[in-house]
């Protein structure tokens, strides 16, 4: 590792452990804000490290986190909640894997409607089979408090940090770059752009179905308008793209600001927050095109090319 | 003799209607560098198309070293020895010269990672005398230096037949003269290339043998000097009242 990495490796790791801090000296208020804000930083933090390099857009988060959800909700009986969440991790990528093999052929737009799609498609199996079962909804009931939850999803948090971290360095991460590039020179470069784009959607698809079932016991009652609501697909997009995706820490920028906006809106204007949320979607895309990552890199090359006149 | 390099039998695309490529046959045997002309619309490009796997033949095979390559995906045909440029130069605009130079070393026919993939990637940019540019962003670079770049990428997965797609195309004199050069040096080295080309004079100082095509089909194949002077190359080209 080099001093830099050295750097940034303490950097995080200091980061990290003031963020666990947070329930020692916030309120209540402010630990169920840390967990909305670790939830989205862990959803829209691995969202990027798919869709960053690759450019596709994917709508099929609510689907990976509500398999997350009910993993937790109809294993919760049966086995250790221990164990549910590599569980939700392992179906996830699966569902990733299956989604990836039958669409990552086709092109941007296909592909963003196709996982769109797939989220309403499981919620609607979902719906259905608890009509045919006489179910409604189900019951989530554990010990674990917003604390547990919290320091659950910064774990994960981390997890997702470090394995973008070294899949950046990875080939895997070299050939992803690649194919965002130019598909047609990764394929004649002897690059296996299918596979490369499926692991991908692979990891991506694992930390979103574990953020699922750890947050499944905070809900306590689950049932598939929630765990699989489209809204959440919508927002991990426009977080992860306010923040800017040409970064691994850039996601978290986005998170954190939005999180706080979505909390002014729904407070304060709880019968037009969609409406404020559509309008505050349109604003980032036309204001922020490359996000807050890149408006900082914008502004730092007009700084040095002034400081190289001067 | 031995066994050729790359060998085309019988490889024919069909566009619907349309026979792009017509029972093709020619061999390429190693060291050699061998040219394919022909008008436009003659089907050169198609062909290379077939080589290196971005289109599939309709019919015919295609072997490299014996073994048919011609069913494989691009990426499968890359890996096994058989790097392109393109007709119109494709580089990875995020990336320094060096990145996109490396990633024909990284993912090539000779897989390299880490330190020795980057030194690798610089000896190859030496070659093409780009080796001061190497950490420049390639949205800086002048057309000839983007051609260079695209070269150095291909050169740097150690392919065993190299497909240049007009890549003196669109230089001006100066450049082309430093283009012809730079294509005598990889002769030099015994490279085996494919060569697309419509500048005459590159043809005839740079190929051991040229294949001459027209509505698809091999109309002549030989010395430039031969297949120059053969009338029907003649009429393909200008028409029969030349001829």
């Amino acid at each position: 590792m080099s001093g830099a990495d050295i750097r940034n490796f303490a950097l995080f790791v200091a980061l990290f452990a003031i963020a666990a801090c947070l329930p020692y000296v916030g309120g209540a208020f402010m630990l169920t804000l840390g967990v909305t804000i670790a939830m989205y930083t862990v959803l829209a933090t691995s969202w990027a490290l798919f869709s960053g390099p690759t450019h596709y857009i994917s709508l099929a988060t609510a689907a990976f986190f509500g398999l997350g959800t009910y993993t937790t909700g109809l294993g919760i009986e049966y086995l250790n909640y221990w164990l549910l969440i590599p569980i939700a991790a392992a179906l996830g990528a699966i569902l990733a894997a299956l989604v990836g093999i039958a669409t990552l052929r086709l092109s941007g737009v296909y592909f963003v409607i196709f996982t769109l799609g797939l989220a309403e498609f499981i919620r609607q199996i979902v719906t259905w089979s608890q009509n045919f079962s006489g179910q409604k909804g189900l019951y989530v009931l554990t010990d674990l408090t917003e604390v547990h939850i919290y320091w659950q999803l910064l774990v994960l948090a981390a997890i997702v940090y470090l394995s973008g971290w070294l899949i950046g360095r990875s080939r895997l991460g070299f050939a992803l770059r690649i194919i965002g590039d130019d598909e047609e020179v990764a394929c004649h470069s002897g690059i296996n752009t299918s596979r490369a784009k499926v692991l991908l959607f692979m990891v991506s698809g694992a930390a979103a179905a574990a953020t699922g079932a750890i947050l499944a016991p905070r809900y306590i009652y689950i049932e598939p308008s929630l765990a699989f609501t489209p809204m959440l697909s919508f927002q991990v997009v426009i977080m992860a793209l306010l923040g800017g995706t040409g970064r691994l820490w850039g996601p978290v920028v986005g998170v954190i600001p939005f999180t706080f906006l979505l909390e002014i809106i729904s407070s304060n204007f709880p019968n037009q927050t969609t409406l404020l949320l559509g309008l505050s979607f349109l604003v980032i895309v036309f204001v922020l095109p490359k996000g807050v990552v890149g408006l900082m890199q914008s502004t730092k090359a007009r700084m040095q090319r002034r400081g190289a006149f001067a | 003799m031995s066994v050729p390099v790359l060998s085309l039998r019988g490889a024919t695309k069909r566009f619907g209607g349309l026979v792009a490529v017509d029972d093709l046959d020619f061999d390429v045997h190693e060291h050699e560098v061998m040219g394919l002309i022909g008008p436009n619309g003659s089907g050169k490009s198609t062909t290379l198309n077939l080589i290196s796997g971005a289109l599939k033949p309709t019919s015919g095979t295609i072997s490299l070293r014996g073994t048919p390559i011609g069913h494989l995906p691009a990426q499968d045909i890359a890996r096994k020895g058989i790097a392109r440029t393109f007709q119109l130069v494709r580089l990875l605009p995020s990336m320094t010269v060096l990145e996109n130079v490396r990633a024909g070393a990284v993912f090539g026919h000779r897989r390299r990672w880490g330190a020795e993939a980057d030194s690798y990637a610089m000896s190859m940019l030496e070659l093409v005398d780009l080796d001061r540019r190497a950490h420049a962003h390639v949205d800086e670079l002048t057309y000839i230096d983007t051609k260079r770049v695209e070269l150095a990428r291909t050169l740097a997965s150690e392919p065993k037949v190299l497909l240049l797609d007009e890549w003196l195309a669109g230089l001006n004199p100066t450049e082309l003269e430093q283009g012809i050069t730079l294509i005598h040096r990889l002769r030099e080295e015994g490279r085996t290339i494919i060569l697309v080309e419509h500048v005459m004079d590159a043809i005839r100082s740079l190929c051991d043998r040229c294949v001459v095509m027209s509505s698809g089909a091999k109309i002549a194949e030989g010395t430039p000097q031969e297949v120059l002077s053969d009338r029907e190359v003649i009429r393909a080209y200008l028409g029969d009242d030349d001829a």
